[in-house]
């Protein structure tokens, strides 16, 4: 499976958090071949489960075989329309849409049909010079779909969607830029995990889930884990790459490889064997120390229940949240091949590793 | 020495940051492990105890059959730092773990990583400081911690990505005072261990040692869903803040005057009926309490209160001033009054004190 | 509706302290429940047994209402205070407040403080019950009071404090009172702690499980002079929401409310609320998730001691949720 055509589909599909249903269906389609089950979670989170063997190495379906639960989320961060307004569209975000990238943006209206738009504000040439150089309030920003009030009144109404529109272009380096790539390049990752799995016998059943609204509060992953009841998870989610303005501490340079999460957030122990299959397998990763919330669904996952034993890999992507966020193809394999490698040496009672040390100094 | 403060001595030294609660966890397993019927660690590190009751399983309608089950809380985690960086000095870079307060750091003693490497943070010397810039606060993401390491490469070995570093605070006894770090909350915790190894109560208990209280109740949160109990509380090391101020305001909590008992703070609001139960109780047998500063802070019930159903809760502490600092001071008496109140509350709880009128 | 209304936003209910306004409700509603249980936080459960092949469906208004608590009882006995809940120190100011045995007490702001010009913190309120010293007081740390403001109609217009969230209960009580045939298991709940944690509704729906939950509560509007831009309009009917700052509703149970009322010719809106939320927002994370929404009472002035609503939105959101419960 080549991974910048995957990464160019999930990008430009649509999927705004709470209506991820189009990006949903495209990935039902595209794991289809890989997993034995698949269904939707009551939030709309896709769950699809690719079965183990058991420790006895056969496909027997008595014994209960341990469940990891690998977690990347499809939805994408967007607009609403609020209101209509003499022909014009007030909006509000859905999921942290960052204004300052907002105008003059090519969006597309989701009303009774498709209407191409623009993020429209007053020209500088009129504004007082104190407003010149302030970021649009969300009040004053308004998207212009070019047609006469009576008609837009028609056809777009309260609660309708707004998509940002954008092709994924690539860069130089085999590098990638477009929106969504927060979480979509993840989600491409487990995709390519899955392809790599096709055929290769593995102990405990995968649940690979597509979580939804992640971005309005982890909300797929906290009702998704319920569901599914893992012994083990993986989250996978971006983090901050490297450049002019980021600090050095929080970021990593794209190209090198993904990071792996340590801190209250995850298990030391799966900690552990992620970087001990990174280095078998002469895949390059970096640590990334998180000392609390890592705003990632493994914050949610970890928590589930009576707790599951959670893990985070992250691909480093620039200017997150922007339409250009921009990534290294590689990484993204990279993680497809930790994940693989991973699952396929998942021993059948690796839970029992994860234990704590309950001896006592001196004992 | 008294044992009781003994164990709040082992408590308070052990060092154990969110997410790093070994050392406590050895400590508390090693104090109780003979006390109780059933230990066991949980997927996320809590040490969760099991107490058998010794009354009957109740007849009554609310009970279906079943002893009580009541849960008692405390969280082994305290505050720390977390290296996140390297200089090419040798210095670490450092971020917070849980919420500290970054006008206690310069000046501070700390240790760092499982060698427990001391480490110190220093800032810009006063001699060397421009017009203004003493008044500012430094920030924690301008502070750097040294460990003496005089390179990149050096700092990075001893001390890698995600190390732990926690205050270096030796315990003391001050005559009717002690002194120590970490007493929210290693204070909650030793009364729970004390109150462990009491005699058995009619109820089921369930005692969580709980993880991550610190970072957003995460411990708590698990525990609470695997116990499911009838009711809750948490013990706690609290603010006492009753030092002289402008105004006659508020002290939170004061020190010398018993056990505090939180009626709502920002995480949850506390059952009345085990309010009332905890005050009528402390006002018949003559023990000092107070109520703790409502709308203040915020604690494992606010966890506990919304596993499953919803388990009724409360908090219960012991005051502590300059709690959020690396050296806090509670008094022995107070500690006392807080074990003996919960005592005696908890052997006067039945299934009729969770009934409604 | 209207007395039923008067009695509940009069009764003394702040979060945490339920059990007036529980016992009030419960005496509307046992009469007609099939069953009725306190839940462990105390929340209010009622459940009408449908006539079969539909689905399990919570409806939710939240009893307890915001207020203040008492923090520190000074020497002279002058009483500081935080709040319960979303409370604005504007709204504070000159107001009297009424504790659970019915002290009243008057809201002043200390007059030397540094900026008069800003709105005073917390810390420069307190209430004066009228005591002569600490030990007089006949209020304590803890005692929790609520805004007193008697109810009020005039014309269309209904004025109270507590519209926030009386209205949505007494919507639910009609509700029941109204509901002849269902083809579904309905659970009414009156949940407690809304306004600081939304824990009542989070542990409800824990308990009950349902296929689908609608939360009734009230949302403001954008039709008052210099108010932030919105949609709905007090008086144009009730709202169904789409999103608010804390969730995006269901599109399943969003559908569902704009399709009964567009066949029954409830007049509707659409609203999308940027800032707050409701009790929504927690049921549908609890398990493995419910598809949850929520009708919404247009109500200008939230969370003052005066809010207004109008009797015909009232009215309407009961039909509309008759229609939701008597189709399959």
């Amino acid at each position: 499976m080549e991974v910048i055509p995957l990464l160019k589909q999930l990008s430009e599909a649509n999927g705004i958090a709470g209506y991820e249903e189009p990006v949903r269906e495209l990935l039902r389609q595209t794991w289809q071949p890989f997993v034995d089950e698949m269904r939707e979670g009551r939030l709309g989170s896709l769950i699809a489960l690719k079965k183990g063997t058991g420790a006895d190495g056969s496909a027997a379906r008595q014994v209960p075989r341990p469940k990891l639960m690998l977690a990347a989320h499809m939805d994408e961060i967007g607009l609403m329309v609020t209101g209509v307004e003499k022909g014009f569209l007030r909006v509000a975000r859905v999921g942290g849409t960052d204004r300052r990238v907002l105008l003059g943006l090519e969006v597309v209206v989701h009303g009774r049909r498709d209407l191409p738009g623009i993020v429209a504000t007053r020209p500088p040439h009129v504004l007082p010079e104190e407003e010149r150089n302030e970021v649009v309030p969300w009040d004053k920003l308004f998207v212009d779909v070019g047609l006469p009030a009576e008609e837009v009144e028609q056809l777009v109404a309260v609660g309708d969607l707004i998509s940002i529109r954008r092709e994924m272009v690539e860069l130089k380096n085999r590098r990638v830029a477009g929106k969504a790539m927060d979480d979509r390049a993840c989600v491409a990752a487990v995709t390519l995990a899955l392809d790599q799995l096709a055929g290769v016998r593995h102990a405990w059943d995968v649940f690979a889930v597509a979580t939804v609204q992640e971005e309005s509060g982890l909300k797929g992953a906290i009702t998704a884990a319920y569901g599914v009841a893992p012994d083990l998870a993986v989250a996978l989610d971006v983090t901050f790459g490297k450049h002019p303005g980021v600090s050095e501490v929080d970021a990593f340079p794209l190209g090198e490889g993904p990071a792996i999460g340590v801190g209250p957030n995850f298990h030391p122990a799966l900690v552990a064997r992620l970087k001990e299959v990174a280095e078998i397998h002469e895949i390059p990763v970096h640590i990334e120390p998180i000392p609390g919330h890592s705003g990632t669904d493994a914050w949610a996952i970890q928590v589930s229940r009576e707790g599951v034993p959670t893990g985070l890999i992250s691909v480093p992507i620039r200017y997150m949240h922007q339409p250009v966020e921009t990534l290294a193809a590689q990484d993204v394999e990279r993680v497809g091949r930790l994940l693989a490698a991973f699952i396929a040496g998942l021993e059948a009672d690796f839970l029992d590793r994860l234990a704590w040390d309950t001896t006592v100094e001196g004992e | 020495m008294i044992l009781k403060a003994l164990l709040l001595k082992a408590l308070s030294e052990a060092v154990g940051v969110s997410g790093d609660e070994g050392s406590v966890r050895a400590v508390v397993i090693e104090a109780v492990r003979e006390h109780v019927d059933e230990l066991k660690v949980d997927a996320l590190g809590n040490v969760l105890v099991f107490k058998r009751g010794t009354d009957e399983p109740s007849a009554s309608p609310e009970s279906g059959g079943q002893r009580l089950r009541v849960m008692l809380d405390a969280h082994m985690d305290e505050i720390g730092l977390m290296v996140v960086g390297h200089d090419s000095d040798g210095f670490l870079r450092v971020r917070a773990v849980g919420g500290i307060d970054p006008r206690l750091l310069p000046g501070t003693l700390l240790q760092v990583g499982p060698e427990r490497i001391p480490g110190v943070i220093g800032v810009k010397p006063i001699h060397l400081l421009e017009e203004g810039e003493g008044q500012k606060v430094p920030q924690l993401k301008d502070l750097v911690v040294d460990i003496g390491a005089a390179s990149k490469d050096e700092a990075s070995k001893l001390a890698p990505l995600g190390t732990y570093a926690a205050f270096a605070t030796q315990f003391r006894e001050i005559g009717p005072t002690v002194s120590g770090k970490a007493f929210d909350d290693r204070a909650g915790c030793a009364v729970l261990v004390e109150l462990l190894k009491g005699d058995r109560f009619g109820f089921d208990l369930h005692a969580a040692f709980t993880v991550q209280e610190e970072v957003g109740l995460r411990g708590a949160r698990v525990a609470a869903y695997a116990i499911a109990p009838d009711c809750a509380f948490a013990l706690e090391g609290t603010i006492a803040d009753d030092i002289p101020k402008d105004k006659d305001a508020s002290p939170t909590t004061a020190l010398g005057k018993g056990p505090a008992i939180t009626v709502m703070d920002r995480s949850f609001i506390a059952d009345r009926r085990l309010v009332r139960l905890l005050t009528d109780t402390a006002r018949e047998l003559k023990i000092p309490y107070q109520f703790k500063q409502p709308g203040i802070g915020g604690t494992d019930a606010g966890a506990l209160h919304l596993a499953r159903q919803g388990v009724p809760s409360v908090t219960v502490a012991v005051p502590c001033r300059y709690i959020h600092s690396p050296v806090a001071l509670l008094s022995m008496d107070d500690f006392e009054n807080t074990v003996q109140l919960m005592r005696q509350a908890l052997s006067r709880i039945t299934w009729r004190t969770l009934r409604r009128n | 509706m209207r007395e039923l209304i008067r009695k509940l936003v009069g009764t003394h209910g702040p979060s945490g302290v339920e059990d007036q306004i529980r016992a009030v409700i419960r005496a509307e509603v046992e009469p007609l429940a099939d069953e009725l249980r306190v839940d462990p936080l105390g929340s209010l459960v009622v459940r009408k047994r449908g006539g079969g092949g539909g689905q399990r469906i919570l409806l939710d208004a939240h009893m307890d209402e915001i207020g203040v608590m008492v923090t520190y009882v000074d020497e002279k006995g002058f009483v500081r205070f935080t709040r319960i809940g979303g409370v604005n120190p504007l709204n504070c100011v000159g107001g009297r407040v009424a504790f659970a045995d019915g002290t009243v007490g008057v809201i002043a702001v200390e007059e030397k403080r540094e900026d008069t010009k800003k709105v005073p913190r917390f810390e420069q309120l307190y209430i004066d019950v009228g005591a002569t010293s600490g030990d007089d007081c006949p209020v304590g740390v803890g005692d929790a009071a609520v805004f007193v403001r008697p109810f009020l109609a005039q014309g269309t217009r209904l004025i109270s404090k507590a519209m926030d969230d009386r209205i949505g209960c007494a919507v639910l009580v009609e509700t029941l009172r109204r509901l002849e045939h269902t083809p579904h298991d309905v659970y009414f709940v009156f949940s407690v702690q809304e306004e600081t944690t939304l824990s009542g509704a989070r542990t409800s729906t824990y308990g009950i499980e349902p296929d689908l939950a609608i939360a009734v509560d009230v949302t403001g509007t954008g039709d008052t002079p210099e108010c932030r831009p919105m949609a709905v309009k007090l008086g144009q009917g009730p709202a169904v929401k789409v999103q608010d700052r804390g969730m995006i509703a269901h599109p399943l149970v969003r559908d569902l409310l704009v399709r009964r009322a567009k066949e029954a010719n409830v007049p509707y809106q659409l609203e999308v609320l940027e800032y707050g939320t409701t009790n929504a927002a927690a049921m549908q994370l609890v398990r493995a998730g419910v598809p949850s929404g929520c009708l919404s009472i247009p109500c200008r002035y939230i969370h003052t001691p005066s809010e207004m609503v109008d009797e015909e939105d009232v009215e309407h959101s009961v039909q509309l949720l008759l229609e939701v419960l008597q189709a399959a």
